[in-house]
């Protein structure tokens, strides 16, 4: 099982990696022939880059667009940033920030089980967003609360040797396997995670990179003072 | 949604039903059979498409859709980031107005995503009912241009998506593919091609052009007793005037003309028009093409540098400033030969702006007292473009020049106008009578707001800076209740409050000068 688990995450991990490395890569090689950032924007680099931080730590547009979503959206993305820190005391030894930051992520764990379970009631109880939802959008959200729920159930319901989980990861990153407990909870939760990391560069979850590279938002408003030419429109000219 | 009852509209229009963004219930295939006349044959050659349907048309638009996603980052990224969180899904006029669950942006775009995925993701390929993916058949092509024609690329949806996802960006590639295998729509590519056989969305020539411009330099004098003029291929002259054809001859968009002509005389400076480039807008970017729309700017190029002008401005039209704002510099720049203290191009409010901040300008506000107004921001102003120095300035300038030439003057409800405008419901290459029930339909949130700012503050008139609103509007706005003219030009009001030089004021004897 020590073994099933540890090619899994190797695996899991060289996907996301490598997978997500190569979205990026098409994403900031592909070029936005024109200026199209959704006005009033900045008009300087600086601006934009406060407007993405805005966009990015607080959801500014979401947040002017439906505050249920908002609400949803917020309270989950933040509690998963929260128990994603957590999570580093099974990597990492000594790190005062880590230790500093777990109560917080048992707490976020409330908060990330119940913005999901908003964000899917939306999906059965509001008409528009009932009609848009396909079968993975279900899905995605399942697989989220069954890390959550798996998650939680260690820490509150039957608790796992979480000594023995952090030498496991450990031996992982210097190419040993180390005795993975057999807990259902924990096997459970890990094989959910992997499945996370291996679709990540194949799904929706690719709005993570993507927001960076949305050009109504990352563009500086400067047209008029600026020349902005894509190569292949350079090819034009010519 | 209930029908649309027009009689009752203008009578009460509070209440829950009055709201103009009231969330309609789905009304599924609601304008499902709403198709725009296709283009013939000629209309499509002249633009370098296939004429009809090609006979691989699937292998085509599949390789066009590849070719747009590896040429434009915006197109490739949205298709990709979109999580159906449903922030958009009541954005949009054309639902709001309608209730058809085809008219939610994101299910907009799923019309184009389903087929993108299939044929370019993993998960489209291996899984296809998982991600809602589909093959592209002759059902989604049809789907595709029914739907791709009721988007008027106005981006409110893009304001609220929380990743900035245009909805304008997919429509374009839809309808740039759709052209590409021979499925092209009559509006559009009828007019692009008058643009490059005549110079203007019109086809009118420039021998008409001159006789409707000596016209209206009589009819000023007429008016004022001063000899106003509208030069036409004056070389020479400082600026190139470049206006959106309907000025030439439309209700109310000729009052702005004029405004313009009356602008440019008392701020002393010389200026032209241009019968080669008699044509602000630019409907290459409806139909989402690169090449078609910078044939188009090219025009503009070649005609300052005929009339070796010093500076180019623009008349009042929307999706041709954000053209000219956003895309001029890109399409058909570098602007190195016009004189830099200039912005290239500067539109006409920034210029009468200007002016009235100089103090060049004498107005009779009382001139238009006949009006309470309100300001409609035209959606590719105020979401593709900017006027002035600072972001938002293209809701600040149109406001602050209302404020100078008129006495009442009042906004609609904050939630649509500057960013958050709604669109007229004719816009991106829409304004065509075999849409007009869809017109009608997507200018009812912009119709009821107006409709609340008349019960509460006795609105009676709207000005907007954008011929196909100002054309869409005098349509539409006789069936909520308001007369066909109760949609001005801004530059009409300019007009009317200027007092030129010498002119007699007339018996209010008003002089009051322009503030800023």
């Amino acid at each position: 099982m020590s073994t099933l688990y540890a090619l899994l995450f190797y695996v899991a991990t060289a996907l996301l990696v490598v997978g997500t490395a190569i979205k990026i890569r098409t994403y900031a090689r592909t070029p936005a022939p024109l200026k199209i950032p959704t006005t009033p924007a900045p008009t300087t680099r600086s601006g934009v880059f406060w407007r993405m931080f805005r966009e990015i730590a607080f959801f500014e547009s979401l947040f002017k667009s439906n505050k249920w979503i908002w609400l949803f959206g917020y309270m989950f993305h933040v509690a998963l940033a929260l128990i994603l820190l957590r999570h580093f005391r099974y990597f990492t030894t000594g790190w005062f920030w880590v230790d500093w930051v777990q109560p917080f992520g048992v707490y976020a764990s409330f908060a990330f089980v119940l913005g999901l379970a908003g964000l899917w009631a939306r999906r059965f109880v509001v008409e528009r967003i009932r009609y848009i939802s396909s079968p993975s959008d279900h899905l995605m959200l399942a697989l989220l609360l069954g890390i959550g729920l798996s998650g939680m159930g260690m820490k509150f319901v039957a608790k796992t040797d979480i000594v023995a989980v952090k030498v496991f990861f450990q031996g992982l990153m210097r190419f040993q396997i180390n005795d993975l407990p057999t807990h259902p909870a924990l096997l459970i939760h890990l094989g959910l995670v992997a499945l996370l990391m291996i679709i990540f560069p194949i799904s929706k979850l690719l709005h993570a990179p993507g927001v960076f590279f949305s050009p109504t938002r990352n563009q500086v408003d400067d047209p008029r003072e600026k020349r902005h030419l894509a190569p292949w429109a350079a090819q034009l000219e010519k | 949604m209930a029908p649309l009852d027009t009689d009752k509209a203008q009578l009460d229009v509070r209440g829950p039903d009055g709201h103009p963004l009231e969330i309609p219930r789905l009304a599924c295939g609601a304008m499902a059979d709403l198709k725009s006349f296709p283009a013939a044959p000629e209309h499509q050659e002249a633009l370098g498409f296939p004429g009809e349907l090609v006979e691989n048309w699937q292998e085509v638009a599949i390789a066009k859709m590849g070719e747009l996603a590896q040429k434009n980052r915006a197109f490739q990224v949205y298709l990709d980031a979109c999580v159906k969180c449903g922030a958009c899904t009541d954005k949009c006029h054309y639902f709001l107005g309608t209730g058809d669950p085809k008219n939610m942006p994101v299910a907009r775009q799923d019309l184009l995503r389903s087929v993108y995925r299939r044929y370019y993701t993993f998960a489209g390929k291996y899984f296809p009912w998982l991600v809602g993916a589909r093959d592209l058949t002759r059902e989604v092509l049809d789907e595709w241009y029914t739907y791709y024609h009721q988007c008027s690329q106005c981006r409110r949806c893009s304001v609220f998506c929380p990743y900035g996802i245009d909805t304008a960006e997919i429509s374009m590639a839809a309808r740039e593919i759709m052209d590409c295998v021979g499925v092209g729509q009559k509006y559009c590519n009828e007019i692009i091609g008058k643009v490059k056989a005549v110079g203007n969305n019109l086809g009118l020539n420039p021998k008409a052009l001159g006789a409707t411009l000596e016209g209206l330099e009589e009819d000023i004098e007429e008016e004022t007793g001063i000899s106003v003029r509208l030069p036409l291929d004056e070389k020479g002259a400082d600026i190139l005037l470049i206006t959106p054809s309907a000025d030439f001859f439309a209700d109310p968009h000729i009052d702005g003309l004029i405004g313009y002509a009356k602008v440019f005389h008392e701020a002393g400076v010389s200026w032209t028009l241009s019968s080669y480039a008699s044509e602000a807008a630019n409907f290459g970017m409806f139909i989402g093409s690169y090449e078609n729309m910078r044939e188009v700017s090219l025009r503009i190029r070649q005609a300052a540098l005929d009339l070796g002008v010093k500076r180019i401005v623009f008349g009042e039209c929307g999706h041709a400033w954000r053209v000219a704002y956003s895309f001029l510099n890109t399409l058909a720049g570098p602007f190195d030969f016009l004189d830099q203290k200039y912005p290239v191009p500067q539109h006409i409010l920034e210029f009468t702006w200007g002016e009235i901040q100089k103090g060049t300008l004498t107005f009779d506000k009382s001139k238009n007292d006949e009006f309470r107004l309100t300001y409609h921001d035209s959606c590719n102003v105020a979401r593709g473009s900017r006027m002035g120095d600072m972001p938002g300035g293209q809701f600040e300038i149109p406001r602050n020049v209302l404020k100078a030439v008129c006495n009442h003057y009042f906004d609609m409800d904050r939630d649509t106008i500057m960013e958050s405008t709604l669109c007229c419901g004719g816009g991106g290459g829409l304004l065509t009578d075999d849409l007009m029930d869809l017109r009608v339909k997507g200018s009812s949130p912009r119709m009821k707001a107006l409709q609340q700012v008349t019960a509460d503050h006795g609105v009676t008139h709207m000005a907007a800076i954008c011929a196909i609103c100002k054309s869409q509007f005098s349509k539409v706005m006789p069936k909520f209740g308001y007369e066909m003219d109760s949609i001005l030009s801004v530059h009409q009001l300019v007009s009317n409050a200027i007092v030129l030089t010498g002119q007699n004021a007339g018996e209010d004897d008003a002089d009051e000068a322009g503030e800023d």
